[in-house]
Order: C-alpha cells, then structure tokens, then sequence
C-alpha cells in the first residue's frame, strides 16, 4: 500500500512537471504572488522566453 | 542475496539471448511479437545494469558528493532540484517524437529483423550512451547547450558547425514532418478536418488558460482531449456529407500550402494562444496513447505477418531504394541514435538534475524508453499484412496509379494483395483509398487501429481508432512543426543579430516576422520539393533527415570524446569512439550514395541528368525545376558532409594534441562544491 501510494505521488509529481503545473508554482513562491489571470500571464511570458525544444 | 541476484542477471541474459534467437533464426514462419519485446527488455535491462553503470564509475566518474548546477544556481525558474522520476518523465516527454514511430514503419520494407536488431544494438551502445554522456557534461558545465560545449572544448570551428548543424537539421526536420502530415491526410475529408479542428481547440484551450481558468493545465488538456475525439466522431459525419467532404478533400499541393501558412501563424502568434496549448494536448495525447499501445500489445500479443528479411535488402526497395547497409541505419534515428537527443540533453534536462548519480537513468534510461517505443513502432507495422503494407507506403512512381497495376506489382513481389482487399481495407477505416500513402503515418495508424480495435471496440471501432492514430500522429507531429519552426527562428535571430543588431531582438515584431518568414521558407521549399516529387518525396527527403540527424549526433559524439580524453580517461574513450566510428561509416556512404550513386532512384546527381535526358518521365514544364531540387538536394547533403568533416578534423588535431603532450588538456568543467546533505530522493 505504501508502495502504491509513493508511486501515485511521483505519477502526480511527474504529470505536473510536464505540464508546467509545479513551475507555475515554484513562480508564485519565488515571486511572492498569489495565484491571479496576471499572475499566470506572467508566467507564461517568462516559461516562453526561450523556445520550447521538442524531439524529432 | 549476491548469488541471488547473479542468478537472477543470468536468467534475464539467457531469456533475452533465446529472445533473439527466435528473432533472428525463424525463417518462413510468423513469430510472435512478444519475442521482441522479452529481447527489447532483457537488452535493455543488461545495458542499463552493467553498461550504463560501467560508463557511470569509470568514463564519468559520477560522484554524489559533488553539487549540481540544480543545487548551486537553484533560482526556482530553470535550476530546480527535482525527484528523478519526475526529471526521468520530463526527459522522456521531450525526446519522443514521430521518428521512432515513423523510422521502424519505413524501415519494415527490408523486414523486421535488421531494423529490430538496430533499434536494440544501436540504442544500448550509441544512443542511450550519447544522451547519457552529454546530460553529464552539461550538468558538469552548468547546463550549457551542445553548441557552448563544442566552441569551449573544440574550438571556434566546432561552435560554428554544430550551430549550422543544429538549424540545418531543424529545417530539414521541419520539412519531412510536413511531408508526413500531407501524405497522411491528402484526399482524406475525416483526417483533414480532425486536424483542422485541433487549431481552434488550441486555441480554445489558450483562451480557457488564460482567462477563465489560469494555471489549470491538466484540466485544460483534459478537455482538449475531449473536444479532440469529438473532432474525430465529427470527422466521420463530415466524411459522409457530400458538400462538407468535398470542401475537406484536398490534394498534397492544397495541403502544403496550408501548412506552410499555419506554421508562418504558429511562429508569429503569442505562444499562449496556440503553440503552448498544442503542446499541452500533444504531451497528454503522446503519453496516453504510448502507454495504451504497449498494453494493447502486451495484452494481445500479436503475430508479426512480414518475414523477417524481405527481397528488399538488395537496394530495390519501393518506399525508398538503397541497400541494407547503410540506409536502414539512417532510415531509423531516433529509437536507435538521434543527435536531436543531444539538444535537450544540454537543454532543460541538465538544469533540474539533484544528484549526478540520477544521470545515468535519466539520459541512458529515458533514451532506451524512446528504443522501446521504437520496439513497438515496428510492431504494429509487421502485424500488417505486407501486401497492404507496402501498398499503403509504395509510391505511385513505383507500383503505378492505379489499384489494379499496383497490387498486381505488389504480388509479383510475393507480397499477395488484391484491389478488393485494399478497397474493403479503405473501407473499414473510413477512407475512400489507402494507395500512395508514402511517409509510414498511415501504416503505422494501420497497424495500431488493429490492435486498438482487437482490444477494444472490435472491428466497427476500426475507422475510429484509425482516425485517433492519424490524430494522434498529425497532433504532434505539427507540434514539432511549431516548436521546431520557434526554435529556428530563435536560433536565426541570434545568428543574424551579429549583423544587424535590429533582427538579433527577439521581441521585436518586425525581426520575428522577418526571421519567421525566412524559416518557414526554408522548410516550404523542401516540403513542396517532396510534395510535387513523383517518387513521393520520402524517397529523398527522409534519408536526408536521416543522415543529418545523425551528423548531428557525430558533432556531439565528437564533443564527449574531446572531454573524456581531456579529462585523463582516454583509455575509455572507446566508449563514444566506437559509436563514432559506426556513424561516420553510415552516414557518409549514405551521403556519397545519395549524392553520386548511378542509380536514379539512389543518386540525386544521377536522377537530375536522368531528367535532364529524358529517361525519367517528368511533365516538359517541370523539369528544370525537377532537376534543381535534385542539385539542391546533392548540394545540402554535400554541404553538411563538409561541415562535419570540419569538426572532426579540429577535434582530431585536439584529441592529438593532448595524448601527444604538445597541448595541456583544460576542461571547462565547473568548480567542485560539496553537495548539501540533504537531497532529493529518487
């Protein structure tokens, strides 16, 4: 059980980093923010000021 | 437990030397694809054991006490310690693409063994040691990029050639995943109008991320992938409605066109709108649908139809001509070897890694999951039977336009196949025809469709599920389309910074649009050479992709050697020596083949004067403009060749000058600091 639940908890923290969701976070922390539309627009503008590199 | 565990290693070497012997010893009867997939394990499995461990304490000298650039600069944005699973899925995320589902499909027209035994060699000694020794350079080096690496520990020429290297391979890249896109969806109404909706569904999702529910990705994806199997379901309808169908029926060139528009809009629309979307429903929909097929074929098991080695190695193949040696080693890059790897490896990868020792099952690990995908690639296109495999892939220059001349020279093969077969194989699927469909989607989305609908749904669910894998494929394929053409618009902006300073600012509107304009250019001209290619455009334009995918992963190959022996290890630079010297084997006969072999189908020269003379048929009005592709093409390949050639020889005089003494060896590693106590566990 506790194997299961180590696995769901790294399955959750490994979807979250793909998708941007842990950065946004790490972005509220570092930037003393709440979470706001223009808290998340600025995020954005910062996550996609260098491309995104995707694999052939 | 020490004796258990030697047993146990033995058990798994044993089982996968059996695995292989059944793979390659079988002649004239199926096999089951399972025994690809015990051989893909067990060989992984010993590699990542014993190899990947090997290179780990002796060519790396991986240590733990020492801290990563993710520990030293940590700033929250782009060094973050991170649990090694979760860098192990970001990884992995980045670096599987189309090429290993599309490499193996094409490569099946020689047979499922020499493309197989490829995939596992090429992958265990070449491509999971290449991803696996840069990641460790670049965590040594702060994360720099490949091109940082190679001025700082090659030379200036070296900085040049991979940067030329990087965007040539870019365009290219760009160009031949167009071409797939086109070939999968020209005169299809269903699969044109599934991916047309997928735009605005992006753009929906940008919107809905935006405003209404900012910061909720999975959510957002979630929905997007809702809404994308509705624009499947609706693609059916469309497909049966007279008007709408015609209005979604639209030929190669139309399709090229549109494309080369939406990839100019992609790079010059704020990026939240689509591209960041698109890649958030590409990455949900990529590792659902990766995950599903390998438990669909785990669960099925299926059996492989195609021999294990067809008439096809003698070079006269109908999907793209050349011998065995060297064309099935570049027609699969990635799944075996892709210096594209090599990229993200010095990209975002580097900046997140806690400890040293989480390298080695990030960058050899993650890039035998991408060999594994590849695995299954070639799975679900030997289940086919090969009289409809290579009616799908052959092009109409080969096998002829039409159904009865095709499949009568499919048979002559002894590949059987009927025009009845075909239509009633069209039919299942949903599409009025499945000829010509050159580019391995279409095949590929085939063989899935029959082990999705096996496993789930049954035949009437066929159409369906071939219409998801199109989806699926097209969805982030045109993903890499977007990203690639923002890269190389990046990439070109730095580079012509140097001359006018204006171009060089990357939030500039003018310097995006022009440098935008200048990329999509580049990757249209060779789309539309593939496009109005008689012979289907993959003959050409994929080993193309090929050979300059792997120059790529020779500059970097080159780039680790010039470390390892900098760094006092020479005596293990066999270790990327040896993959090194496989490459250069591969990828220059390739390039002489492609440039100067007498045979049209082969030489690029030889089809250009073959044109010029008349003796390959080609409309009057077309073909001087045949011909120029041709000389293009030759010049390209030529070209890159060069380049290449020109790092190897400035990393030869370095590797020279260190072992002979005339040079002392300085590496740019960065200073040791002891790591923190405290860590993130993996």
């Amino acid at each position: 059980m506790r194997h299961l639940r180590t696995f769901a908890t790294l399955f959750i923290a490994t979807v979250k980093e793909i998708f941007d969701e842990s950065a946004y976070a790490r972005f509220l922390a570092r930037e003393c923010r709440e979470h706001s539309a223009a808290a998340y627009a600025d995020f954005i503008q910062e996550k996609h000021s260098a491309p995104i590199r995707r694999c052939c | 437990m020490a004796a258990l565990r030697r047993v146990l290693w033995i058990g798994v070497a044993l089982l996968g030397a059996a695995a292989i012997g059944v793979i390659a010893l079988r002649r004239g009867e199926p096999i089951n694809a399972l025994w690809l997939v015990v051989a893909a394990l067990c060989i992984y499995a010993i590699g990542l054991r014993f190899y990947s461990t090997f290179i780990a304490a002796k060519v790396l000298a991986l240590d733990d006490t020492r801290a990563t650039p993710a520990e030293r600069l940590e700033n929250g944005r782009d060094f973050v310690r991170t649990n090694k699973w979760v860098v192990f899925g970001h990884h992995f995320a980045a670096i599987a693409g189309p090429g290993p589902l599309l490499g193996p499909v094409l490569a099946a027209q020689f047979g499922y063994l020499p493309g197989t035994i490829w995939v596992l060699v090429g992958a265990v000694l070449g491509g999971c040691v290449q991803d696996f020794v840069i990641l460790a350079f670049s965590v040594r080096r702060d994360g720099k990029s490949l091109c940082q690496m190679a001025k700082e520990e090659i030379g200036k020429v070296g900085g040049f050639v991979s940067f030329v290297a990087v965007l040539s391979i870019i365009i290219i890249l760009l160009s031949v995943a167009a071409l797939i896109v086109v070939n999968a969806l020209k005169n299809s109404p269903w699969g044109t109008f599934t991916i047309a909706m997928t735009i605005p569904i992006a753009l929906l999702m940008g919107i809905y991320l935006r405003t209404l529910r900012p910061g909720k990705v999975l959510e957002t994806s979630a929905i997007g992938f809702v809404l994308v199997m509705f624009a499947i379901i609706g693609g059916q309808f469309v497909s049966h409605h007279a008007g709408l169908a015609k209005v979604f029926t639209l030929t190669a060139p139309q399709l090229a066109v549109a494309i080369i528009i939406y990839g100019f809009a992609a790079s010059a629309v704020p990026v939240w709108l689509l591209l960041a979307p698109r890649d958030y429903l590409s990455t949900f929909v990529k590792l659902g649908t990766i995950i599903v097929l390998t438990l669909g074929i785990l669960a099925l098991r299926p059996t492989l139809q195609m021999p294990a080695l067809t008439r096809f190695i003698d070079g006269t193949g109908p999907i793209f001509a050349g011998k065995l040696f060297p064309f099935a080693f570049i027609t699969i890059a990635c799944g075996a070897i892709s210096g594209f790897h090599s990229l993200i490896s010095s990209g975002t990868t580097p900046k997140l890694i806690a400890r040293e020792s989480h390298i080695r099952m990030i960058g050899y690990g993650g890039m035998a999951a991408e060999s594994f995908v590849a695995i299954m690639a070639m799975i679900a296109a030997c289940t086919l039977a090969p009289g409809a495999y290579f009616a799908v892939n052959s092009p109409a220059g080969i096998v002829g336009a039409l159904p009865a001349d095709a499949t009568a020279m499919i048979t002559s093969w002894n590949f059987p196949i009927t025009a009845a077969d075909m239509a009633h194989l069209a039919q299942s699927v949903g599409e009025g025809t499945l000829f010509n469909r050159t580019g391995g989607a279409p095949a590929f989305a085939l063989g899935m469709a029959q082990i999705f609908s096996r496993a789930l749904g049954g035949e009437r669910f066929t159409a369906i599920w071939y219409h998801f894998a199109i989806m699926f494929e097209a969805l982030f394929i045109l993903t890499v389309l977007d990203a690639g053409t923002r890269v190389a618009r990046f990439m070109l902006q730095d580079g012509l910074g140097h001359w006018w300073p204006m171009l060089g600012r990357t939030s500039s509107y003018p310097s995006i649009l022009i440098t935008s304009g200048l990329t999509v250019a580049a990757w249209g001209a060779f789309l539309w050479q593939g496009v109005r290619d008689p012979l289907g455009g993959i003959n050409s334009l994929w080993p193309l992709f090929g050979i300059a995918n792997q120059l790529l992963a020779i500059v970097a190959l080159c780039v680790a050697t010039t470390i390892i022996i900098k760094s006092a290890r020479a005596r293990f630079s066999w270790v990327t020596l040896a993959p090194l010297a496989w490459l250069l084997a591969v990828t220059f006969a390739a390039s002489w083949h492609k440039v100067f072999n007498p045979n049209p189908r082969i030489g690029f020269l030889a089809h250009a004067s073959a044109l010029a003379s008349g003796a390959v048929p080609a409309k009057a009005t077309e073909i001087s403009r045949l011909v120029f592709n041709d000389r293009l093409d030759a010049v390209v390949t030529a070209m890159l060749v060069i380049l290449v050639t020109l790092i190897l020889a400035e990393s030869g005089m370095e590797w020279w000058r260190v072992l002979s003494g005339r040079k002392h060896a300085v590496t740019h590693e960065s200073p040791y600091v002891q790591a923190e106590a405290v860590g993130v566990s993996g």
